[in-house]
């Protein structure tokens, strides 16, 4: 882990009160960017990344050694053109890819935060995120996007800056979390919390760390980002190299190899903590709520043009609650558009190499962009 | 191109708010778009023509005419079109309404029941009339609610919904197709 080290950070020393009442200030936020930024500072997009993600949104991922998790839609060539357009991503504070998050030593105790850290919301994340604006000189953005919790930053993004970006992409996304995900989340936290050597989350001093429960936790997870047809089409009820049935707990199907899989390698780079300090952002994610039960008042300042997308087999973001944006914007008359794409790969859909998905993403960017720039001439 | 296109683009002023529902693959809102005012947007219910539209560039919502209208607030556009749909929905006075409530001016475009062709293929033939505009059987159209251009205005009188309507009679067995600009 030591490669965390070096990644880029920008160390934030402006002051940020957190909504938990406490205030950081002189914090690590770690970033990764793809492309140029252009002469006019036109061509910036700000890329928000989910739960499990991180700041290396395209390319390989130089910790992991994997392809960045928005590899096929952002890099030279592909939808999002890094050729053309400049993309940043952040690592979310509470993150745990260099920026500030519970694996940061205390400077009162100096130990690891541990749970010791504050908790954290979405609207510090783009708070902190919004920093980079000012780093980088953009006065405006060209776009912000994002998909899961990637999307409710976006929302977040233009309610509390509504002129600082020219469009907005909030993916599979929602503006107030439901039960039922507020549910799963506390499923994987107690999972982790239920592992010995969880240690009320001071595993780091005890060098052991609560890798058993956070595999759970992600198996859980991994299960809600799929869709019922698609693990059928995946897997079925093949067995795992195997000819018949072993009558023990091995694993016997193909799917529990996989989800074990899936468990294994999310622990070799994830943090527990930052897994329940992050779930914990999105449960407390309410925009509606934040403008008393009217959510197009978080929109009524901004001039920003927006589309959102859903996945039809999307059982955790449902259309349904993607549409409930679409409509808070049209009922205040603001520039919205909006598309269900067809996939039965569920939640995991906006990760994934689907055509109708990058092509409506390129599309509406590309346009956008051309018409920004016809008004300028 | 159809050629009512022209017709209906020629109704809309200049640098006009647009909506078109039932947009279909974009044909229509792209030569608004190009000709006469770039802030326009559709609604449209089937996917592969939602995809149509994004490839051309133009802003679309994908939705259903007959539940998404209400979404949007009164007079929040110069015009709405409702080209060659308005047969199709499950309850078109209520779309009508909703028309007239979202725009300032609805046009709206019908094809003509009462056209000497589809009045002669019935008479004669005595089966279901298929012509240019309407051509499909009576097993598989996705028409509900057809009416003559006499029917609309009609309709429009006993509603006090302004809608200009000259030559009646002859347009009424004339015209494949009904163009109206409407508004209370």
């Amino acid at each position: 882990m030591n490669n965390i080290e070096k990644v880029k950070k920008l160390i934030i020393d402006k002051p940020l009160k957190l909504d938990c009442g406490q205030t950081i200030s002189n914090f690590p936020l770690a970033y990764e960017t793809y492309g140029k930024l252009n002469d006019k500072k036109d061509n910036a997009i700000l890329a928000f990344h989910a739960l499990s993600g991180d700041q290396f949104a395209s390319g390989i991922n130089p910790i992991t050694n994997k392809e960045g998790w928005w590899n096929y839609l952002i890099g030279p060539g592909k939808a999002i053109d890094t050729q053309k357009y400049f993309v940043i991503c952040a690592n979310v504070i509470g993150g745990c890819m260099g920026s500030y998050g519970p694996s940061n030593i205390n400077p009162k105790t100096k130990k690891n935060f541990g749970t010791d850290f504050p908790v954290i919301t979405i609207n510090d994340m783009v708070n902190a995120q919004y920093h980079l604006l000012e780093f980088f000189k953009i006065n405006k953005l060209f776009s912000v996007l994002g998909g899961s919790m990637g999307g409710m930053q976006v929302l977040q993004f233009v309610s509390n800056f509504p002129n600082k970006t020219q469009t907005a992409i909030p993916i599979a996304c929602t503006a107030s979390h439901s039960a039922q995900n507020i549910a799963l989340n506390e499923l994987g936290r107690q999972s982790i919390m239920a592992d010995h050597n969880w240690s009320n989350g001071f595993y780091e001093e005890n060098e052991k760390s609560p890798d058993k429960g956070l595999a759970v936790a992600r198996m859980a997870a991994h299960i809600t980002y799929l869709s019922k047809k698609g693990l059928e089409e995946k897997f079925g009820r093949k067995l795992q190299e195997r000819d018949d049935l072993k009558f023990s707990f091995d694993a016997d199907f193909q799917i529990e190899s996989y989800l074990r899989y899936q468990g294994s390698a999310f622990v070799d780079r994830f943090d527990a903590n930052s897994y329940l300090y992050i779930t914990r952002a999105m449960d407390y994610f309410d925009l509606t709520k934040q403008f008393n039960g009217n959510l197009s008042k978080a929109f009524e300042k901004s001039d920003t043009k927006f589309f959102i997308v859903s996945f039809t087999s999307d059982w955790l973001y449902p259309t349904s609650e993607n549409r409930e944006i679409v409509i808070a914007l049209n009922s205040i008359g603001k520039n919205v558009g909006f598309a269900e794409i067809t996939s039965d790969k569920g939640h995991d859909s906006f990760l994934l190499d689907i055509p109708d998905f990058l092509n409506t993403i390129k599309n509406f960017l590309n346009t956008s962009y051309n018409k920004l720039n016809e008004k300028r001439i | 191109m159809k050629k009512e296109f022209n017709v209906i683009a020629n109704l809309v002023e200049k640098n006009a708010k647009v909506l078109d529902v039932g947009c279909g693959d974009g044909e229509l809102m792209k030569y608004i778009n190009e000709n006469i005012t770039n802030d326009i947007r559709g609604l449209e219910i089937l996917k592969s023509n939602v995809q149509k539209c994004i490839e051309k560039g133009l802003t679309v919502i994908e939705g259903d005419a007959e539940k998404d209208l209400k979404q949007f607030p009164k007079s929040s556009f110069d015009y709405v079109i409702l080209s060659q749909t308005l047969q199709a929905f499950l309850d078109p006075e209520n779309v009508i309404n909703e028309l007239l409530r979202v725009g300032k001016k609805a046009i709206v475009t019908i094809p003509n029941f009462g056209y000497w062709k589809v009045r002669l293929h019935l008479l004669f033939r005595g089966t279901m009339p298929i012509t240019k505009d309407l051509p499909n059987e009576w097993y598989n159209t996705p028409n509900l609610h057809m009416c003559t251009i006499k029917d609309f205005v009609n309709y429009c009188n006993k509603k006090n919904i302004k809608i200009n309507s000259s030559n009646l009679n002859y347009k009424n067995l004339f015209s494949q197709l009904g163009i109206f600009v409407i508004e209370r």
